[in-house]
């Protein structure tokens, strides 16, 4: 028990450690977080000073509007474009299917950071640059191939007698989609939906080349741009923006740990 | 009549399966394949934010080769890699083995522990980066009130130490992906091998070494491989903690382009930098798919 109970204490103390300190640093005061004098591990009075800093004299209110905006947007386009494509890929024989599930893990493979230089050019050319819709038009592209994959193997794992069932019946193949499998298949689309958003919330180097404009920056981008300048930290409203910007995801996540675990190992597990 | 035709039309299978991926390939085709064809010529160009530039071939590609800076990070990058990797290896199957035994309030810590994955990343870089910070590090306070240091130690002043910090904040990130996926992937392991392998009279690390690693392979390479793809390209640390200093010690591919071909403006340097992570890359894409593809395409 030894060997469970230890590791698993220094684990939780290096994995959690971090929020503790953001905690506790968001609710000092100033007095108390630059006397060297003093404890950093704990708050003799705490404030909430910092976030009234945050929500009043920083945009983070509006950085949260266009968060949302650009998470739930970008999931929902992922989601229309990769459940029906994972569903062809799944149950339909066609010329060039092989192609296109090379095509889908391949994009879901190539990292962000490969393609933003020219991406700024891209948006720029369609003139989306400056504006979080260019955001909900590009994160489907490395979301969608996410959502393929997923949805592809979810409906594998759906009996296809049920579907040829609504076909005898006259349904169309269309028909027999939309109302047998996807209703079926309702807990792995929302598995893929809570994945996408968690990961448009989070984003980072798209949101940082392709917005430039202070009004339209998301949570990430807006806190550290606007709480950091040259060599100088705000410390207490930057952990007040970490911790305030943290909160949705991990709440959202709180709610659907099930489906989240399920959506990070599907990948490894099923392959 | 045309409607009827029109309906039976659609209900071919391949007329539907292409109805269905269409849109999707549309996406990829237009925003992923298109920018990636501009990348190239942008690397073969000595383009910048001010001028168009024109066509230098492989001009950008030897230039580096002959920058100091560009070699230093290439090697950061490999330091970067594959310290962080085996950290999160070692950790996460640690970490995994702990989660699979029988333990009090299981779900919460299974899920608390995911939290550094699921939290915006420069955000909890910033957290970090307040731990470690100069003049008031809590590290440092920890240090010397134990009587460890007299003066503590510049986390992220000095290059090796900064190079340490960068990898240790990848390893915090990292290691629940690893531990939840292997986690997945031992509750896979039937509990009957264990009983079979304990009769026949094998020993803890017996058991993990012959019935544990060979059923956990298929998943551990997988897991690997991804996470070697995403360090490997990481952005998010380093630009957060460090932004490549003290003295590019710990640039890395992905944070050099973006200073050289968004902060300075020379685009086709830039783009020529992160082009340079595509070997690799491309030798991992091609061993997961291979692992992969069985799951997408059948």
């Amino acid at each position: 028990m030894l060997f469970v109970y230890v590791p698993l204490a220094f684990a939780l103390v290096f994995l959690l450690g971090p929020f503790y300190w953001m905690v506790i640093t968001a609710l000092k005061p100033n007095s108390e977080l630059y006397n060297a004098e003093r404890s950093p591990l704990y708050v003799a009075a705490p404030t909430l000073d910092h976030f009234v800093f945050l929500f009043t004299k920083t945009a983070f209110i509006e950085w949260t509007k266009n968060t949302m905006i650009v998470a739930t947007g970008a999931t929902a386009v992922a989601l229309l474009l990769g459940v029906p494509a994972g569903y062809a890929l799944a149950r339909f024989r066609f010329r060039g299917a092989g192609l296109v599930g090379t095509g889908v893990v391949v994009t879901y493979l190539v990292p962000t950071s490969l393609l933003f230089i020219p991406m700024v050019q891209v948006m720029s050319t369609i003139g989306l640059v400056d504006s979080y819709w260019a955001l909900v038009v590009v994160y489907p592209t490395f979301l969608a191939p996410f959502v393929t994959w997923l949805m592809a193997g979810y409906f594998r794992t759906i009996p296809a007698e049920l579907e040829e069932c609504a076909r005898i019946d006259g349904a169309s193949r269309l028909g027999a989609l939309w109302r047998i499998a996807i209703p079926l298949a309702r807990p792995g689309i929302v598995s893929a939906g809570i994945f996408a958003f968690t990961l448009s919330w989070n984003e980072f180097i798209y949101a940082l080349t392709l917005v430039t404009a202070s009004s339209e920056r998301t949570i990430p981008v807006g806190v550290l741009v606007q709480l950091t300048r040259a060599d100088f930290y705000f410390w207490g409203p930057l952990m007040a923006g970490a911790l305030a910007g943290s909160i949705p995801v991990a709440l959202i996540y709180s709610f659907f740990v099930d489906q989240y675990a399920a959506g990070l190992t599907a990948g490894a597990v099923k392959g | 009549m045309a409607r009827l035709a029109v309906r039976r039309w659609l209900d071919q299978e391949r007329t539907l399966a292409w109805l269905l991926v269409g849109p999707l390939v549309l996406l990829l085709l237009g925003l992923v394949a298109y920018p990636f064809g501009v990348a190239v010529q942008f690397a073969l160009s000595d383009r910048t934010l001010a001028e168009p530039g024109r066509f230098v071939g492989l001009a950008n590609v030897w230039n580096l080769w002959d920058n100091q800076i560009y070699r230093q990070t290439l090697g950061n990058t490999i330091v970067y890699t594959i310290g962080a990797t085996i950290l999160k290896l070692g950790a996460g199957l640690g970490l995994a083995l702990v989660l699979n035994e029988q333990l009090p309030l299981k779900r919460l810590v299974r899920s608390a522990i995911l939290l550094p994955w699921i939290v915006p990343t420069v955000l909890s870089a910033m957290a970090w980066l307040w731990l470690l910070t100069p003049n008031f590090s809590v590290l440092n306070w920890i240090l010397v009130h134990s009587g460890l240091s007299q003066r503590g130690l510049p986390w992220l002043t000095s290059p090796p130490l900064a190079m340490f910090s960068v990898i240790l904040v990848n390893t915090w990130r990292g290691i629940p992906f690893f531990a939840i996926t292997l986690l997945a992937g031992l509750q896979t392991i039937p509990g009957e091998l264990y009983e079979a392998s304990a009769i026949d009279g094998a020993g803890t690390w017996r058991r993990f070494r012959y019935v544990t690693l060979p059923l956990l392979q298929p998943i551990l390479l997988i897991t690997l491989v991804l996470s070697v793809i995403w360090t490997f390209s990481d952005f998010q640390v380093v630009y957060g903690l460090t932004q490549g200093g003290p003295m590019n010690s710990t640039h890395v591919l992905a944070t050099l382009s973006y200073q050289v071909g968004l902060a300075s403006g020379n685009i086709g340097e830039g783009a020529a930098i992160s082009l340079t992570m595509l070997p690799l890359l491309l030798i991992l894409i091609v061993w997961q798919i291979r692992h992969l593809r069985r799951g997408v395409a059948g």
